[in-house]
């Protein structure tokens, strides 16, 4: 008995502590705070989301369970449709020019002169500077009255009439899309350009002594070696993009005569903007599977790529 | 026909490194020709603006008889095997060998056939459809050296190749690359820090230091006659004894002395050192030493203490030490000795080395 006891009081502690040293415990502790926090900020809010575009709810109103009726509703309405074509089509162009422009600014980035480290930072005002803040200041250029833009071209006798720049249905798709790229270089420059930085210099080296020509090296050597770079950059660009509230609220509010909403202006303006909750819920979520397949393309693609 | 001369070449660079000092000399043609030299001595310099990597600041680089310090390398008919392999990682071993073939718009079944002879020679036929990461670092040498020879181009270059492999490899690929020079016969260039590498491979060696080259010669020239205390360090293992000696005449004859060391200077050694008076340097190696036995004249032979002894089983090297002067001895195996034990050890008198104090060339 006596000896029992004595143990017994020196191992007392021991059995929690232990219980860390089995890997299932220690998993369990460690990953418990983050499922706890994905759970209560992603997956109720999705659910909650999910449950609200399936009933009648409005401001104020609890509605019913109405199934799928919110959505049979947005498929036949125009401004939905042509907030999707719009959404996809501010995507693919914004996207196209960012790589394109962040590219060729990373490759002259990557090259040695005088003042580089100055210039890199730079480069990345645009991604710093707030959103709200950048884009209240191109609003300010576009504007039809004030804009330096009109107001240079003018100057330099390239126009002779005001251009309506956020005004026209399509120029005022223009402009968010050239706002958007204006945004989004940066990030794609200083992204490739370090992964850039990971490709040897002697591979561009062996291969001018095998032959090939700078284009020839770019497209042979720099360009495969930095695909899963570029493919990571442009998965989170496309996302962002896709879901893209900030540009387009502040500079056209969807308008002029909803000529360039998106996602998730479109849901702002019925969700919040008229009341219907359960409708702004229903467009929230028909971006869903379109970003779950973009996700899903081109992280099968990654793996590929990074396999390869 | 494929020499390379290098005619009074400088290399400043942009932050005003003087890295290369009118390097002057040519690479005959077949030649394995071997730069060796502490890092930062300007050998992986000489040999980048022979590829055209490196701008020259002055001076020409003709390979055969074309001046070539204006055009880009995949026009200076060179290949170039680099210290990390620079293998294409995202291709095949047979696509890093043919790229360069492809490059110059060779037919495929031309490829084809010298990709598959290269690989044939190398012994590396069955890693063809690898890619780098899943290759050794031997096997990623001989893809590297597969991609040179692919091209049979005028000049090999290379740059430490094989720094990054483990020490039996490193000895293994040195037979391997000799053998492969004797029967492709291509001028070669060859850069290294190792004198052994420097010694076993090159027909001939370029000693440089700071920029400036030190010598040129054959291996054994180099060993025999180095030109200046740097080199006589430099090459060969273990390095060159050296010891701080004054030259004083007595009795008709010329002595170094240091203390706890006197040794007469032999002819025709002494004969040059008129002029040379004072301090100077002496040098000799550990195998040019031995245990004095009864032949040996007092005059070549001075007495030192044990320090360590390293057994090494052909050999036995002695650390000792005779004054303030350590020399290390390359002795008999056989010979039992004890730490602090003290000893004789001559001279070989063919063998002794005088070095200008100041100078520091070989007198």
């Amino acid at each position: 008995m006596a000896v029992t006891a004595v143990s017994g009081v020196v191992n007392r502690p021991i059995p929690r502590l232990r219980r860390l040293e089995d890997e299932r415990w220690l998993a369990l502790s460690l990953l418990t705070p983050t499922a706890i926090l994905l759970g209560l900020f992603i997956a109720y809010p999705f659910f909650e989301g999910v449950m609200l575009s399936m009933t009648s709810t409005r401001v104020g109103i609890d509605g019913q369970f109405v199934g799928l009726k919110n959505f049979h509703k947005i498929w036949n309405d125009s401004i939905f449709r042509t907030s999707v074509w719009n959404t996809f089509w501010y995507t693919g162009v914004t996207t196209v020019f960012k790589l394109a422009l962040g590219l060729w600014l990373a490759m002259l980035l990557n090259r040695h002169f005088r003042g580089k480290a100055l210039v890199r930072a730079f480069i990345l005002l645009p991604f710093i500077i707030p959103t709200v803040l950048s884009t209240f200041a191109w609003k300010w250029m576009f504007d039809p009255t004030f804009s330096v833009i009109n107001w240079t071209l003018f100057q330099l006798g390239i126009i002779t009439q005001r251009i309506n720049w956020l005004g026209d249905p399509d120029l005022a798709m223009t402009s968010i899309i050239i706002v958007n790229i204006w945004r989004g270089v940066p990030f794609f420059a200083i992204s490739l350009l370090a992964g850039l930085q990971t490709i040897s210099p002697e591979l561009q080296e062996a291969a001018a002594i095998d032959g090939a020509r700078p284009w020839q090296r770019f497209w042979h050597v720099t360009w495969p070696l930095l695909l899963p770079v570029t493919m990571v950059v442009v998965l989170f660009s496309v996302i962002q993009t896709f879901a893209d509230f900030q540009l387009v609220y502040i500079l056209t509010g969807g308008g002029p005569a909803n000529a360039t909403h998106l996602f998730a202006t479109y849901a702002y303006q019925i969700g919040i903007g008229t009341g219907l909750l359960s409708e702004g819920a229903a467009i929230s979520l028909a971006m869903f599977p379109f970003l779950f397949l973009i996700v899903v393309v081109q992280l099968l693609y990654i793996r590929r790529v990074e396999t390869r | 026909m494929a020499l390379v001369s290098i005619r009074n070449v400088n290399k400043v660079y942009d932050g005003g490194v003087h890295a290369v000092k009118n390097v002057d000399l040519e690479v005959r043609d077949k030649e394995f020709m071997v730069f060796v030299g502490p890092s930062g001595c300007g050998k992986t310099t000489t040999l980048r603006m022979v590829a055209g990597l490196e701008s020259i600041t002055s001076g020409d680089i003709a390979i055969g008889d074309t001046v070539v310090n204006n055009l880009p390398p995949m026009d200076r008919d060179i290949a170039m095997v680099f210290q990390n392999y620079a293998l294409y990682p995202h291709m095949s071993v047979f696509h890093n060998m043919a790229f360069g073939l492809k490059m110059r718009k060779f037919e495929k079944a031309e490829i084809d056939k010298r990709v598959r002879d290269a690989a044939a020679i190398l012994g590396i036929e069955t890693l063809l459809d690898r890619k780098p990461r899943q290759l050794s670092g031997g096997q990623r040498q001989r893809v590297a050296l597969g991609r040179a020879i692919v091209r049979h181009p005028q000049v090999f270059l290379f740059d430490e190749p094989l720094s990054n492999l483990d020490a039996k490899l490193r000895v293994q690929m040195r037979v391997e690359l000799k053998k492969l020079h004797e029967r492709l016969g291509t001028t070669a260039i060859y850069v290294t820090h190792d004198q052994v590498e420097a010694m076993t491979l090159g027909d001939r060696v370029v000693v440089m230091k700071d920029g400036v080259v030190q010598q040129v010669g054959e291996p054994l020239e180099l060993y025999n006659t180095p030109a200046n205390r740097f080199v006589a360090g430099f090459i060969g293992s273990p390095a060159m004894n050296f010891a701080e000696v004054t030259l004083s005449g007595a009795n008709g004859k010329l002595w170094a002395e240091a203390p706890g060391l006197k040794i007469g200077v032999p002819e025709p050694l002494a004969g040059r050192v008129n002029g040379h008076s004072g301090k100077a340097t002496m040098g000799i190696r550990p195998e040019d030493l031995h245990v004095a036995g009864p032949a040996d004249p007092a005059e070549l032979c001075f007495e030192v203490e044990v320090e360590v002894i390293e057994q090494l089983g052909s050999e036995i090297l002695l650390d000792t030490r005779a004054g303030n002067s350590t020399f290390v001895a390359s002795v008999d195996p056989m010979l039992r000795t004890k730490v602090h034990e003290r000893l004789k050890l001559a001279i070989n008198p063919n063998r002794l080395h005088l070095f200008d104090a100041e100078t520091e060339a070989a007198i």
